[in-house]
């Protein structure tokens, strides 16, 4: 009923998976609605969601400065000081965070001066595919909590193929990949042939399988199935360096192959969500299952496909992580967080396979940043939990953003510049509705 | 959450879900809904356990003499410890639950159904069965095993709670997580600076309530998706407190996170009942105050004019909305109730049982209480006994860690999982949450 009301806001799971529902007018010419979407709203309240929550961010890192908390003493006195000490660590921060994440002209040579933004990409490996699968399950109108299950699972198929057999360069990584992908698919189709033949919850069956694949992975890491011989460590051998991925940017960058496999996968998602008829499908099960069945859609048969198919991806991430970064040897703490990580790229990205894409670089920036801020200014790197979360819920809520910044409503079918007032939030809910 | 809900009139989801619409694995995809269609799902797994128990206790039977013992030192009237000879009662218990599972092929095969009460049996025999077996040539203290269950269940109740009362009212709670870490941070820092541990308490209500604000206004103002809100939430409470715990807590941890812990206090008789007593009567305040809240919810939900208009909100808001309930004032102010039960639970990590506060120190609690919600049906009784099976599950691994299992541990840490997924998956069935749960509402 108020699908429409909620469409920029919601990708998600119950309402409108489908962002990109047009309505039932002919659409304008693509150039056209690009231009629309930059001035009107999408574009523009993504680029302020991300500058208010940085705002927040710098808030917070300041009025948890020791430098600030001191200052602020002779407030009244001296206010300056105040200030020039909040400058100073909100600055500090970002400075070290942009440094940390794209570009440091501080380093000596060219290399080592671009060297942060391959950093940003590896960190954004894992994100994006996992993103992606997490963002196909929304638009089938599913929600996978189990990213991390599926990842670990992933990880062990692929990092036993590439440490138990030894077969030629290249068809061992590609071996490796694919039993990776069969580990994921396997257990993120287990949450949807539960929900396809049983009714349970994907969200209760994709949680408790996390922590059953946790447990799993933790019990064969302790066995000789997965652990290093001679070793008392929780932690798998050593893999083969013939199926790790190799150094695509020659060996002084971290970048591997896994990115290259990542651009591959949006494309992939891409194709099958607008080009292919299982695609169709899955986004007509996702705007309205009931109508899918009357239209002839198996939907039972969607949801296994949709969750298998979530699984291999979010389960590529794992991979990427054990024959990339991991490769000397993985432990049951491998998806470090990249699985929810991932449920907050796919919104950001709005299930979109090149907005995940783009978001993704921009939590692997986030993170590739964080460590740097946190090694050079001392500021934890808990605070881009903070700002990422807050970034998702502003882009959430247009309606708040137009109220802080005030700015004009796009879902009016006037030109931008006539308006004078901004529009409150419940009056625009209820006049789009 | 987008299972897509047909329109049904029966307004009562608490009591009986007809568990054989719809749940029948080999019914056809597109077939219409059957009625009454015989669920062989009970049946076939009681035969699997019960074959995991010949298996188990017969094949692979254990010699020894298996000991409970039913009283701690201190108890005014102290039982006889209970020794059972590991073998023999191993054969028994298998005998048992195989007669269990014919039966009730025996109840399916002539159209009936199979009882809540069987299930109960036939979990409780093999409950027994299973330590007796993990515990051949050793003693196992019950008093021990259930205490642990019911403090580990503590946060998982209050969070289940908060959980029921906000999906009735119809908003998806995904934030219990960050709502029982908010209360343990606030309630830890609060009660550490005043040093009183019952403004500590107040403080985590307050927190729990904050969280809960926000979930309200984006859900319901703004008309996000509840889901996204709530798993941002989390992860912005994860952070935020992180952040705050490094940044600031551990420059002064003895003037910050140092709060006094709250004292066992016996009730008095009541703590003298074998087995019973210590385990549900020498507790803190804040699992007394768990007893309480889990009978007022229940009592308010289902027998005042409050919890009808709770349900009906939850279950249709435009039928509530003509008669004059306000829907989205509603929603908000139970949702912040919501939150303010689940703080008390967040308290419960510090306060209670640990102390200070540590780094995500909830570890997934609010997911395993969201399922607790929906495996208990939305009701708080039944979620009262989800969290309480977790709770049991995760002790009883400690205490076989403890005497030694012969199974290893991470398989018993798995097995309130895997227990959780065969009952959704299995005897649960379909379940149906109020229907407007997860749907903002906007009057026309």
């Amino acid at each position: 009923m108020s699908d429409t009301t909620i469409t920029p806001a919601a990708p998600g799971a119950s309402g409108s998976p489908a962002p990109s529902a047009a309505p039932a007018v002919e659409p304008p010419s693509r150039w056209r609605q690009t231009f629309n979407e930059i001035i009107g709203g999408s574009v523009m309240i993504s680029i302020l969601a991300v500058v208010l929550a940085m705002i927040v961010g710098g808030i917070l890192i300041a009025v948890t400065d020791e430098n600030v908390q001191k200052a602020s003493v002779y407030f009244f006195a001296r206010p300056g000081d105040t200030f020039a000490e909040i400058w100073k660590a909100v600055s500090g921060a970002y400075v070290s965070l942009f440094q940390g994440a794209i570009f440091n002209p501080k380093r000596d040579d060219f290399i080592q001066q671009i060297k942060p933004i391959t950093e940003t990409l590896t960190f954004a490996t894992p994100l994006i595919t996992a993103g992606l699968g997490v963002g196909l399950a929304f638009r089938v109108g599913m929600f996978n909590i189990g990213g991390r299950g599926q990842m670990l699972i992933a990880a062990a198929c692929a990092g036993w193929v590439a440490f138990t057999f030894h077969l030629p360069p290249g068809l061992h990584m590609v071996v490796a990949v694919l039993a990776g992908l069969i580990g994921g698919g396997i257990w993120g189709g287990l949450a949807g042939l539960l929900k396809a033949r049983t009714g349970a919850h994907e969200v209760i069956v994709t949680i408790m399988l996390n922590y059953v694949a946790f447990y799993l992975i933790s019990y064969l890491l302790r066995t000789p199935i997965l652990q290093a011989p001679g070793s008392n460590n929780p932690k798998s051998p050593p893999l083969d360096a013939s199926a790790v991925f190799p150094q695509i940017l020659g060996p002084q960058f971290n970048l591997n192959f896994g990115f290259i496999l990542v651009i591959a996968a949006t494309f992939f998602v891409w194709w099958l969500l607008n080009r292919s008829a299982l695609g169709f499908k899955f986004r007509a099960v996702g705007i309205n299952p009931n109508a899918a069945r009357v239209a002839g859609i198996n939907v039972k048969n969607m949801y296994v496909y949709a969750m298998v198919i979530s699984g291999a991806l979010v389960g590529l991430a794992g991979v990427s992580q054990v024959l990339g970064p991991l490769s000397s040897g993985f432990s049951s703490g491998l998806d470090a967080g990249i699985g929810f990580d991932a449920i907050t790229v796919a919104l950001l990205g709005r299930s979109k396979p090149w907005g995940i894409f783009v978001a993704g670089i921009l939590f692997g920036a986030f993170k590739a940043g964080g460590f740097a801020m946190q090694a050079s200014q001392g500021i934890p790197i808990d605070i881009v939990l903070v700002v990422q979360s807050l970034i998702v819920l502003f882009i959430a809520a247009p309606p708040l953003i137009r109220t802080v910044f005030r700015l004009p409503d796009p879902s009016k079918p006037k030109k931008p510049k006539a308006r004078k007032t901004p529009i409150a939030p419940t009056q625009e809910a209820v006049i789009a509705k | 959450m987008s299972e897509s809900v047909p329109t049904r009139s029966n307004l009562a989801p608490g009591g009986g879900v007809p568990p054989t619409e719809h749940n029948h694995p080999d019914s056809a995809p597109s077939a219409p809904a059957v009625v009454l269609v015989k669920s062989w799902k009970a049946p076939i797994a009681f035969g699997i356990f019960a074959l995991v128990s010949i298996i188990l206790f017969v094949v692979f039977g254990r010699d020894g003499d298996s000991t409970f013992r039913l009283s701690t030192d201190v108890d005014l009237i102290q039982l006889p410890a209970v020794v059972l000879p590991t073998r023999p009662t191993g054969v028994v218990v298998a005998v048992l639950l195989v007669l269990l599972a014919v039966y009730s092929a025996w109840l399916v095969a002539s159209s009936r159904k199979v009882r809540l009460w069987v299930m109960a049996v036939f979990a409780v025999i093999f409950l027994i069965g299973f330590l007796t077996w993990a515990s051949a040539g050793q003693t196992i203290p019950i008093p021990g095993l259930l205490i642990g269950t019911v403090s580990l269940s503590v946060p998982l109740i209050f969070g289940a709670l908060g959980g029921v009362i906000s999906e009735r009212v119809g908003v998806v709670n995904v934030a219990i997580e960050g709502q029982l870490l908010a209360g343990a941070f606030v309630s830890a820092v609060v009660a550490s600076v005043t040093g009183n541990p019952y403004v500590g308490l107040v403080g985590a209500v307050i927190a729990g309530t904050l969280v809960s604000f926000v979930l309200a206004a984006f859900s319901i103002k703004y008309l996000v998706d509840q889901v996204i809100v709530g798993v941002v939430l989390n992860v912005l409470v994860t952070g935020l407190t992180s952040f705050l715990y490094s940044q600031v807590l551990t420059a002064d941890p003895t003037l910050l996170n140092s709060p006094p812990r709250f004292q066992a206090v016996p009730i008095p008789l009541l703590s003298e009942i074998p087995i019973i007593g210590p385990t549900l009567f020498r507790q803190t305040l804040i699992v007394y105050l768990m007893y309480i809240a889990v009978a007022v919810v229940f009592f308010a939900l289902f027998k005042t004019k409050w919890g009808l208009r709770v349900r009906a909100v939850g279950e249709h808001p435009q039928a509530a909305d003509t008669v004059g309930i306000k829907v989205n004032l509603t929603r908000f102010w139970n949702v912040s109730l919501a939150g303010a039960i689940a703080g008390l639970g967040g308290a419960y990590f510090t306060l209670g049982s640990v102390g200070s506060f540590q780094k995500e120190m909830t570890a997934g609690a609010g997911y395993i209480a969201l399922a607790a919600v929906i495996f208990g049906r939305w009701d708080p009784i039944r979620a009262t006994l989800a969290a309480l099976l977790f709770g049991f599950a995760t002790n009883m691994q400690y205490v076989l860690g403890v005497i030694g299992s012969p199974v290893p541990s991470e398989f018993l840490l798995m097995l309130p999982y895997v227990v959780t997924i065969f009952a959704v998956a299995g005897l649960v069935g379909r379940v149906r949450g109020p229907a407007a749960a997860g749907k903002p509402y906007v009057s026309a």
